[in-house]
């Protein structure tokens, strides 16, 4: 646990290069709501060489399908989804210039390489805190994919949503190296 | 022969899908306190800190503790002097989750398996009927979210496994899981019956509340040892490494084939929702 990063999205390589593994970070801006159903339809739409319906380059995604929005709130729970079930679809969006991605657990070697090849982040946010994550959110709109309900991809705008550091550019894995200090026997 | 309509199966099914979503057990929330207490990582203690300030938030806001409102699991005690009157008895559990899902704004999460098209209304929902004696009906209504449910594992161990090849492969099944479902998780364990047996004993294990002694002292002691080896990985609080991966091991064992030593490890985040109605 060391510093307290404020970033504000879209990122540059600038606001990447200093982060590590373990740093606290505060994300504001524009963040890219998208999960299993929106991933295998934006890879679909690469794969055929067609438009994107949202921005990729230096954008950053965060896995979460957000629970509806009763009456006088702009988003129901919104806490992160488990990320390796996107791991198939990330090195494509880093490669398109994706600069980060919040979700919750382990990345695939695949995914972990791309993050350093490409110089991006992977960040976790608290998984089942849904109803305090939910207060960083300021607006949501579904931008694609409406028919996919909980899935569809939203353009969220976040003041100050509280994130760690678990993949950094370098190579170091929080979940490794935060792990090792607590194994016993 | 008593007589129980199906509205009012209806309703109290809707009420309770929603009161799991909002409301996370006392018993729960105790469990973070206690594991505060014995937390050492500094980042654990935060993130136990705010799973109970956020435990606050849904309650009081009335808005669900975590976005994945979970496919919904309805566990059936029926009394076998109850008679179900005004309709289908599955149907109107069906339509009580229906309703519920729907009027507490909580996430439909339930799909075609390949094409991935919502369902758009959480059914349909998983039912799993008991007859008892008796003239009383219990209902369990148990929203699951899919991260940790996903984590689970089931084994069918060769008898020679014993003990040894129990605690080994509930331990790995947490150790791989690591950070994906939620820790601090609860650990349901059924050992025994068969196949599918035993992976209902290990989702009933998880019925039980937090704290509370398993009866069979012989399984109380098997949790003690199984929690203390769990919390040997480090794991820690959202996998980001420390003491507390699992705030309890429940076992629910029952006999099985001279063949076999059934398995099943249902893995529960922490957001553990269950909420038991007696009409």
């Amino acid at each position: 646990m060391e510093k307290v990063f404020h970033l504000q999205t879209p990122l540059s390589p600038e606001d990447i290069e200093p982060l590590r593994s373990g740093d606290r970070v505060m994300i504001s801006g524009i963040l890219y709501a998208a999960r299993d159903a929106a991933h295998r339809r934006l890879l679909e739409l690469i794969e055929a060489g067609k438009d994107l319906p949202i921005p990729i380059e230096g954008q950053m995604i965060y896995y979460v399908g957000p629970s509806p929005a009763p009456p006088g709130r702009v988003i129901g729970a919104a806490g992160p989804t488990t990320s390796y079930r996107m791991d198939p679809y990330t090195p494509k969006l880093l490669e398109l210039g994706l600069k980060g991605m919040i979700g919750k657990g382990k990345r695939s070697k695949e995914v972990k390489d791309a993050i350093v090849k490409r110089g991006a982040i992977y960040m976790a946010a608290i998984g089942g805190a849904g109803a305090l994550m939910a207060r960083a959110v300021k607006e949501a709109r579904v931008v694609a994919y409406e028919d996919l309900g909980p899935e569809a991809i939203r353009e969220l705008k976040v003041e100050n949503l509280p994130a760690i550091v678990v993949n950094d550019a370098v190579g170091n894995d929080l979940y490794l190296e935060g792990r090792k200090k607590y194994q016993t026997g | 022969m008593r007589q129980i309509s199906t509205q009012t199966i209806i309703d109290a099914v809707k009420d309770s899908a929603i009161k799991a979503n909002f409301e996370l057990g006392e018993d729960v929330v105790r469990a973070f306190e206690d594991a505060l207490k014995y937390e050492e990582s500094a980042a654990g203690k935060d993130i136990l800190g705010q799973l109970i300030e956020n435990a606050r938030i849904a309650r009081e806001e009335r808005i669900p503790m975590c976005q994945d409102t979970g496919l919904a699991i309805v566990f059936v005690e029926l009394g076998q002097e109850v008679s179900i009157v005004d309709g289908d008895f599955k149907a109107a559990l069906e339509e009580g989750i229906r309703q519920g899902y729907r009027e507490g704004f909580l996430r439909k999460s339930v799909c075609h398996p390949f094409t991935r098209k919502n369902t758009g209304d959480n059914t349909p929902i998983i039912v799993h009927l008991d007859l008892v004696p008796g003239e009383k009906l219990k209902i369990w209504v148990v929203p699951k979210g899919g991260g940790s449910e996903n984590m689970s594992q089931l084994f069918m161990l060769s008898p020679s496994a014993g003990w040894p090849g129990v605690k080994d492969n509930v331990v790995r099944t947490v150790l791989e899981a690591g950070p994906n479902p939620c820790p601090p998780t609860i650990v349901g364990v059924g050992i025994g019956g068969n196949f599918e047996q035993s992976a209902l004993l290990a989702k009933k294990a998880l019925l039980r509340t937090l704290g509370t002694p398993n009866p069979d002292p012989e399984l109380d002691e098997m949790e003690g040892k199984l929690l203390k080896e769990i919390n040997k990985t480090g794991i820690g609080p959202q996998g980001l490494g420390g003491r507390v991966t699992s705030l309890a091991v429940h076992v629910l064992m029952m006999p099985c084939h001279i063949a076999s030593l059934p398995l099943a490890v249902n893995i529960q985040c922490h957001a553990s929702r269950h909420l038991e109605i007696v009409l």
